[in-house]
């Protein structure tokens, strides 16, 4: 008798509701996608440079976020310091491009390693790096719980930021120019269109990776990590190595993220690696609509926007960010995408 | 002693002054259901935790299946085929029933390091996990979200939760609390043919209920085993009466 | 190394610890207590600074100044409980921090916008300026060693407002059991306003004494914020004990390790790549300080709640 209920009942989709194109969250994400492509396309048909750069920037820092969304809104783990990701992803991409251009090498012993100006080459060295930093800095992080894991992610970034600041080799405190953007094969990556579009692939890769593993297994033992690990452990899985897994994956894509704001910007500093990153970076997160995969684009769209446009008419912008980002917190804790497209269903 | 499922050998367990655990032996046979039952503040508690594996005995060991599980974690226990309910409900909320089920059923498999596959079309997650509700009477419910069971149905997809592990031991915290009479007879039914399947020590409150299902009764008084038998040794045990039936 | 100068910066040390403790207590407290974690506490140390800097300049007087600066720094925590944080408590710790950031922002573009971004002067009182000589001949600047002092009289008073008092007996309580403390019919809403404006006090206590030392500006607040989470994340979140062993350990450990690190590394190389290596690590140190004791004790030394 039972069997035969079960059969009339299909399942709907898993893990939320498929958007469809034509319903209001499928259209407003196609939207977003679309604004993001079309507008730096006209801006290159009308001639204005500065704002496909723009549009770079937003995809840039929104992969960030997608990065820290992972971390925060798919596996529960409050990181406050994923600058920490963004900022070494960039200091790769900043001295392996200063040895190239010196004719020096990076290292010489143990083992000779020269700079290199291929993006390919440094993004490999990004990502690898930034797993390893992410797995030593979950592997204690995780350990602990609560504010504590917040305070210490937060700690260790700020570790990274001082040290970055005190090493006189590569800049310290002021920086480091790249002069010559680093190079793609068959493209020239100086176009500012081409270089958006290498960005905005970058996004809809990392965009794919998360929905696709948060589909996955993998995922739903994250899901099940961030909403009950008591559950997950009497399973029989362990939440320790699931949940330092998908740190790991959090910190490469926001390392990624970090290698293509240095091109972008053709400078690396200190600040990339500051708290007030990872701070912005979580700000994104919220405002855009935590745990949704579209949240960290339609943030950070808002947050560039806001620091073009607000920072354009005054030089204290950031006081109306934060009376938004306080009304956003106590108010309407939805985000953009909550706003836009609805609550997000499960199942 | 060699065929039994579980068994706790001589469990101490102190917290500062209190002795929580005080020499405690105890074994589950294949096909039993094997009930411990003491009143509040027996230390019922803190010995599920030891088998369960979330707190560490001071002194003795846990057998499951002959082998030693003293040392090993909750998930550890759990893959070596200890399922296990909560008094407490554990379900992810916001999740389907099916959700909360195949998670154990991807335990069992030991894939969760698999980034690529979507689980939504996973039949070998998706039948087992259909298989173990239904043994709840529960298919119907698959794709509810857990915020819409009812308090009895919870209790179900509990049960089944720890069916979908294929446990060699079932550990059932209070199954029936807070049931009505009816989803507790229902329940009662449900273990009565689970229990040549999988042997369950079920730790429980309603007495009706437990003299009805259990083979044997282990009553739980101050962190001590201070009797052990049938129903019927149990109902006259004078020890018992006087310290937890009140007479 | 000679003795003379490891004395004078194991004091400096000491000094950097007192001004930890000031501002980690408050934190610790609010955490312990309310369950919050506040990261605008930096800002209320910006707030202390400013308002002496800005009361000593009208009045001429530093320690009215200073009076004056921690009852602003006072006032405006308790209004900033009463229009924000209160509305924090029952929130998860991603709300809060996201909340205290905004507050952060808010704090620091409102204060550039009143007062500019160049730094306000303040100076320590004449009395206090002479030096002190050591034991060993050196000579210390007077001021420092107020500061310790000051740090050490709040210490004790902080351990006598806990072990003695009915308020001391309340945190104590709040600590304990949130809701006990309610049933005792004990106003919670105010016992909270007065934890946070004292912890927002003790705070602007700190960045005034600071700020006559070094500079009072925006942002100013900021490092000594992170390294206040450091410490309380070392001596345990909640505990007082923690919180001033955490300091004086943090502000020892920070200040000797900028100075001998790098002399230290001058005996094996060349003296500016010394320089460099010794700054770059020292700048580390407390840092991989805490993921040693972490790893060890991940709820810290003295923790407060099991």
């Amino acid at each position: 008798m039972d069997k035969l209920k079960t059969g009339i009942i299909a399942p709907p989709g898993l893990p939320a509701m498929p958007a469809r194109w034509f319903d209001r969250k499928g259209l407003v994400q196609i939207g977003l996608l679309a604004l993001l492509l079309l507008a730096p396309l006209a801006a290159y048909l009308l001639g204005h440079i500065y704002y496909i750069n723009l549009a770079s920037r937003i995809t840039v820092i929104a992969m960030a976020a997608v990065g820290l969304n992972l971390a925060i809104g798919y596996g529960g783990m409050v990181s406050f310091g994923h600058a920490a990701y963004f900022g070494l992803g960039g200091y790769v991409a900043g001295i392996s491009a200063y040895h190239a251009f010196d004719f020096t090498p990076f290292m010489s012993w143990p083992v000779a390693i020269p700079g290199s100006d291929s993006m390919l080459v440094i993004w490999l060295a990004a990502i690898l790096l930034c797993g390893l930093l992410a797995l030593a800095i979950g592997a204690i992080s995780l350990r602990t719980t609560g504010v504590y894991f917040i305070m210490i992610t937060l700690a260790f970034a700020q570790m990274m930021y001082y040290f970055a600041n005190s090493w006189p080799s590569y800049g310290g405190e002021d920086g480091l120019p790249i002069y010559l953007r680093n190079t793609l094969p068959l493209v020239d990556t100086n176009q500012p269109l081409v270089f958006f579009l290498i960005c905005f692939a970058g996004l809809l890769l990392s965009m794919a990776i998360t929905s696709r593993l948060m589909k996955s297994r993998f995922g739903a033992a994250l899901t099940m990590a961030r909403l009950n690990d008591t559950r997950l452990a009497t399973a029989g899985i362990s939440p320790y190595p699931i949940r330092l897994m998908a740190f790991v994956i959090s910190a490469m894509i926001t390392g990624l993220a970090g290698a293509l704001y240095a091109d972008l910007n053709g400078f690396i500093s200190p600040t990339m690696l500051s708290w007030h990153f990872s701070g912005e970076l979580m700000v994104i997160v919220i405002l855009g609509g935590v745990g949704r995969l579209y949240g960290p684009l339609a943030g950070a769209i808002l947050f560039v926007m806001m620091e073009t446009l607000l920072g354009g008419l005054t030089e204290y912008w950031k006081l109306f960010l934060g009376l938004m980002l306080l009304c956003v917190v106590l108010f309407a804790k939805h985000g953009v995408m909550g706003w836009l497209a609805g609550r997000e269903r499960n199942e | 002693m060699s065929e039994s499922v579980l068994s706790l050998t001589r469990l101490y367990k102190r917290f500062g002054a209190l002795q929580a655990t005080h020499d405690v032996s105890l074994d589950l046979q294949p096909g039993e259901i094997h009930a411990l039952i003491g009143p509040n503040g027996a230390g019922k508690s803190t010995l599920i935790g030891q088998i369960a594996g979330s707190l560490r005995p001071d002194e003795g060991s846990v057998h499951l299946a002959g082998k030693e599980i003293t040392a090993l974690n909750v998930s550890q226990r759990a893959r070596l085929g200890l399922g296990r309910s909560f008094q407490i409900s554990s379900l992810a909320e916001p999740l389907s029933v099916m959700r909360n089920v195949m998670i154990g059923v991807q335990a069992l498999q030991g894939h969760s390091f698999r980034f690529w596959t979507p689980v939504s079309r996973d039949e070998s997650l998706q039948a087992p996990a259909r298989e173990a509700l239904e043994r709840m009477r529960l298919g119907h419910r698959a794709w509810t979200p857990v915020s819409e069971l009812s308090h009895g149905e919870r209790r179900q997809v509990e049960v089944a939760c720890a069916l979908a592990l294929k446990p060699r031991v079932l550990l059932l915290d209070e199954p029936m609390a807070g049931l009505g009479p009816e989803g507790t007879a229902q329940l009662t039914e449900l273990l009565e043919a689970l229990k040549q399947e999988v042997p369950i020590l079920l730790i429980e409150h309603d007495m009706e209920a437990v003299f009805r299902l259990a083979d044997r009764i282990s009553v739980l008084v101050a962190g001590s085993i201070i009797a052990q038998g049938d129903s019927a040794t149990i109902r006259r045990d004078p020890h018992v009466r006087e310290a937890y039936l009140g007479d | 190394m000679s003795v003379t100068l490891f004395i004078e910066q194991l004091i400096n040390g000491l000094q950097l610890g007192t001004m930890l403790f000031l501002m980690a207590s408050g934190l610790t407290l609010v955490f312990g207590v309310m369950g919050l974690i506040n990261l605008a506490h930096g800002s209320f140390y910006m707030v202390g600074a400013y308002a002496t800097a800005l009361a000593t300049a009208a009045t001429g007087s530093f320690f009215t100044g200073l009076v004056a600066g921690v009852l602003v720094a006072a006032a405006v925590g308790a209004l900033v409980e009463l229009i924000v944080i209160r509305r924090l408590y029952h929130r998860p710790h991603l709300d809060q921090v996201l909340a205290t950031f905004a507050l952060i922002l808010i704090f620091s573009e409102g204060t550039r916008w009143l007062f500019g971004s160049s730094p306000l002067w303040l100076s320590p009182p004449q009395s206090l300026t002479g030096f002190v000589t050591l034991p060993g001949g050196a000579r210390y600047p007077l001021y420092r060693l107020v500061i310790i002092g000051v740090g050490i009289a709040v210490a004790i008073g902080l351990y006598l407002l806990i072990s003695r008092t009915r308020l001391g007996m309340r945190i104590r309580a709040g600590e304990s059991d949130r809701e006990m403390i309610g049933a005792l019919g004990v106003n919670i809403a105010r016992l909270y306003t007065l934890v946070f404006a004292m912890g927002a006090a003790l705070a602007g206590l700190a960045g005034a004494m600071v700020g006559a030392l070094q500079s009072v500006q925006v942002g100013m607040g900021e490092p000594v914020l992170i390294l206040a989470f450091v410490v309380i994340v070392i001596g345990g979140i909640g505990s007082i004990k923690g919180a001033l062993f955490g300091a004086v350990l943090v502000g020892v450990v920070d200040t000797l390790g900028r100075v001998f690190l790098p002399a230290l590394f001058r005996n094996f190389m060349s003296p500016s790549e010394a320089a460099g290596v010794g700054a770059a690590l020292a700048a580390m140190l407390i840092y991989i300080l805490m993921a040693v004791i972490l790893a060890f004790k991940p709820k810290g030394l003295f923790a407060a709640n099991g």
